[in-house]
């Protein structure tokens, strides 16, 4: 092993303690979240906030919140929220944006709430093209109620409700909702990312900036699907979800753009 | 005042516009229909928005965003379509968010629907019924105030005669208070000063505003509308002081036997009327005051009996009370049927009020 000549002062006091990561955080977070250890939900819902910063549309930024383990995220998010109903996000975020065109209206779902319950709004309110980003937190299980068996459950994925693992011929086939939607005339940006590794998250940014920027130019819905890690309801170490993230979901649910204007122009 | 000639869909939609209503979302149901159509015709001339939405769990919410974010804005729909809102109007409730919804229902069966809610937790709806139009362009206006005054959904119980029939009509905007501004409206201004507003029904607010929680919050809402019951009961008495007979009907039943009630006055026969104008809250202690002197109570309305429920609670003496209504629905299942037809009601009353009265054993 290597060793280096440090002489050490132990006369005068240390220097402080790094604040570096501290104050990276948005300004928006009021505090800590309580959300499991491993949880992507704090990463994607950091991205999201950061974006509106970037953007600078804080002040006209009005959020619709579904249910879901990130419902608890929305105490410590210092930006105006409708706490809906399970499922009905789009539709309140239409109300609010009809009646508010300046706002910025984003709606924060996780896959039992968009895809399950909420499946009707989503496709309708991307077929009207409302002006809305809706954000979908992917894990492909009812977090918040402890690991049952969602529309976007993938194959084999063992759950409280599928035990066995989920499987066409009892549990049906998965629902890619981010490609029902690209595939609607009323949607303007869809992309589909994941926070399982740094170079994910940097690229999932990226894809929020310009869905927020599709609605800042009118282009009708923009939808963000991202993978997210649950640990808790996949019964997994915290430690292992990303790696079980890549290797259970992101096959079914490739990352990238699906629709963008700019694909469009090209 | 010139009176203009208008479907009672039309001149609802008008009153609603004379209120500020600026949003409005509906999924198409007869006898509802009509209204929607108006509403999609005349809301854009008043620069509002109007959707004809794909289901009605869908229009309910696009209503309470649009309340939300501090608008006058209202759904509707009837009987089958208000069941699947009233997940909604119970979220209303218990956030607080004022809504205003139309029920034009296909009959009278949709009485419990309206006060009883059907949704979760402890909440009631202000419902206005309205006997005729003119009553309705009334009504709508101060459900629109009553709505945004108590924060809270409220349902004007109206039918396929308000909904089509046309009469003349002036629709005057009501002379109703100021109302405090709506400060805890989601404009989204708020976000990123360390104030932003939350709306939700559990109430636990933000890390640095702590909301009173569900509890608190649930507690509140029930309070409120204990407060409400007693200072919002509305009803009229025809020729009720000195009934023997009294007739207890509400709506357009109403109005068809304020008629007869009025043919059998004009005969001597002393029967009158008591009229529910809303039947949540019920007006109750007026009830028991008018029934205190009569011989009979006859509850007069359009479904199996659902309103007698209220009367029972209310009338001084339940012994005296005997149903005159019934299920009456036209053959396409939308309309009246025979029984809303004012000679029938009149040989249905008289019937009971040639009858001796009996006075139960242990009664003075
Ligand atoms: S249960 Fe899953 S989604 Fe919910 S906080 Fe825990 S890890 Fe996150």
């Amino acid at each position: 092993m290597a060793t280096t000549d440090i002489t050490i002062d132990t006369r005068t006091a240390p220097p402080p303690p790094s604040t570096k990561a501290a104050s990276a955080a948005p300004s928006l977070i009021l505090g800590e979240h309580q959300l499991c250890p491993g949880c992507g939900e704090p990463v994607a819902l950091r991205l999201l906030l950061e974006t509106l910063q970037d953007l600078g549309v804080v002040d006209r930024s009005i959020g619709v919140v579904g249910h879901g383990c990130y419902g608890s995220f929305v105490r410590i998010m210092d930006i105006d929220v409708l706490q809906c109903l399970h499922g009905r996000a789009p539709s309140c975020a239409t109300g609010i944006k009809r009646m508010r065109p300046e706002s910025v209206v984003f709606t924060l779902q996780g896959d039992g709430d968009m895809v399950n319950e909420g499946l009707q709004e989503i496709l309708h309110s991307a077929a009207r093209g409302e002006n809305i980003t809706c954000i979908l937190l992917n894990n492909g299980v009812f977090g918040d109620t402890g690991g049952q068996q969602t529309a976007t459950t993938v194959l084999g994925q063992r759950t409280k409700t599928s035990l066995e693992g989920r499987n066409p011929e009892q549990h049906g086939y998965p629902i890619p909702i981010a490609d029902l939607v690209a595939s609607l005339q009323g949607s303007g940006y869809v992309a589909r990312g994941a926070v399982s590794t740094p170079g994910a998250v940097a690229k999932t940014k990226r894809m929020i900036k310009r869905a927020v920027q599709s609605q800042l130019d009118g282009h009708g819905l923009s939808l963000v699907e991202i993978l997210t890690m649950c640990p808790t309801g996949w019964f997994v170490p915290a430690a292992e979800g990303a790696d079980y993230q890549g290797a259970s979901m992101e096959p079914v649910y490739p990352i990238g753009e699906l629709k963008s204007q700019e694909n469009e122009r090209a | 005042m010139t009176l203009e000639l208008l479907q009672g869909s039309v001149a609802i939609t008008r009153a609603a516009l004379a209120a500020d209503c600026r949003f409005f979302a509906g999924y198409p149901m007869s006898p509802f229909t009509p209204l929607l159509e108006a509403m999609s015709r005349e809301m854009a001339g008043a620069g509002g928005v109007c959707i004809n939405a794909e289901s009605e769990i869908e229009g309910a919410n696009m209503a309470l965003g649009a309340s939300a974010a501090g608008f006058r804005s209202a759904t509707g729909s009837c009987g089958q379509g208000i069941a699947l809102m009233q997940e909604t109007i119970a979220e209303a409730a218990l956030n607080e968010t004022p809504l205003v919804v139309f029920n034009m229902a296909r009959n009278q069966q949709d009485y419990y629907q309206c006060t009883r809610g059907g949704g979760w937790g402890d909440y009631r709806t202000i419902t206005l019924a309205p006997k005729d139009i003119t009553e309705a362009v009334e009504h709508t206006q101060l459900l629109f105030h009553l709505a945004d005054k108590y924060r809270a959904p409220v349902i004007l119980y109206g039918d396929d005669l308000l909904s089509k029939t046309q009469v003349g009509v002036h629709v005057a905007p009501l002379d109703l208070p100021e109302l405090p501004a709506k400060d805890w409206a989601l404009d989204g201004s708020a976000s990123g000063t360390g104030k932003s507003r939350q709306v939700w029904t559990f109430a636990m607010g933000k890390k640095n505003d702590p909301g009173p929680g569900p509890d608190g919050q649930w507690k509140r809402v029930a309070a409120k509308f204990a407060e409400i019951e007693p200072v919002e009961a509305r009803h009229e008495g025809i020729h009720a002081d000195d009934a023997e007979t009294l007739v207890v009907a509400f709506g357009s039943a109403a109005k068809f036997a304020e008629y007869v009630v009025e043919e059998l006055r004009g005969e001597g026969h002393r029967v009158g009327l008591f009229r529910p104008i809303t039947l949540w809250p019920f007006p109750g202690a007026a009830l028991a005051r008018a029934t205190r002197d009569v011989k009979r109570v006859l509850v007069f309305e359009l479904n199996a009996g659902q309103m007698i429920d209220d009367v029972r609670q209310w009338a001084h003496d339940r012994d005296t009370i005997r149903f005159i209504g019934g299920v009456s629905i036209d053959e396409h299942g939308l309309a009246y049927g025979p029984l809303l037809d004012a000679p029938v009601i009149r040989e249905r009353i008289l019937a009971e009020h040639a009858e001796p009265a009996v006075v139960p054993a242990g009664r003075s």
